[in-house]
């Protein structure tokens, strides 16, 4: 702590704080969301323990059921990305393979999640 | 890392285990399983969407014993992630971070975790699953 200039003084002239608190934020929304629409993913697993496929497809069709199974999957792959984000960055220490990685695990939750709402789609819209 | 010579703060070797450090440790754990967990949600619904053919494909290997182990560990994992993140959220209005309450939130965590993964098993042998 040898130096005396206070942190605004040494915080000028590096440029903006980019997204600032915004990965912290989204985190905790996507946990909140998720507290609710887990719990209702949960349920719905159990309800269907003795489904057949046409029940299970019956059941995701109902359009309740449709919107909160994309509500669900969206907010899931967006949390494990920015979960995943955090582990990678502290643990890997090589700088092409750490951007590498959370690039690769971006585009990839971008991905599944497209997959997972346009699979949920296909069956509420009888595709 | 250590390339600079530097002295090092004590790490993970050197203390005494608190529940505190393992319910920090397995919320990172368990959620580095459940986004590997994702992937059958994806699988799931995909098949879903296929068919009865894929739909039983995946049935099938949910059903079997190795998909039951995985489909037990991420229930554990959801659960505990779960509690353990409702407590975080918890803390993040400020609340809870007397040592005291800490520690027993902690406990609460785990405890709870684990009593929602045997009512959830529970309930699936008493409907015949396995």
């Amino acid at each position: 702590m040898s130096d005396l200039r206070n942190p605004l003084q040494r915080a000028r002239g590096l440029g903006s704080a980019k997204s600032g608190a915004n990965h912290w934020w989204m985190q905790r929304m996507t946990a909140v969301a998720l507290v609710v629409l887990g719990i209702w993913f949960v349920i719905t697993l159990l309800s269907l323990m003795h489904a057949d496929f046409a029940t299970a497809h019956a059941t995701l069709a109902k359009p309740w059921n449709a919107v909160l199974m994309i509500a669900f999957t969206t907010s899931m792959f967006w949390h494990a990305q920015l979960g995943l984000q955090v582990v990678i960055e502290d643990y890997v220490h090589t700088r092409w393979l750490e951007v590498s990685l959370m690039v690769l695990v971006k585009l990839l939750a971008v991905l599944f999640a497209l997959a997972c709402a346009l699979a949920v789609l296909r069956v509420a819209l009888g595709a | 890392m250590a390339q600079s010579g530097r002295p090092l703060s004590p790490h993970l070797g050197i203390y005494r285990w608190q529940v505190q450090m393992v319910t920090s440790i397995l919320h990172r754990a368990t959620g580095i399983a459940l986004a590997a967990g994702t992937l059958m949600v994806l699988w799931g619904l995909t098949a879903l969407a296929s068919g009865p053919d894929a739909w039983s494909c995946f049935t099938g290997f949910a059903g079997s014993i190795f998909g039951l182990i995985l489909l037990l560990g991420w229930t554990w994992a959801l659960m505990f992630h779960l509690c353990n993140g409702i407590r975080h959220l918890l803390q993040d209005t400020g609340m809870g971070y007397e040592i005291p309450q800490f520690v027993r939130s902690s406990w609460l965590a785990v405890i709870v975790s684990l009593l929602l993964t045997v009512a959830i098993w529970a309930y699936l042998m008493a409907g015949g699953v396995l």
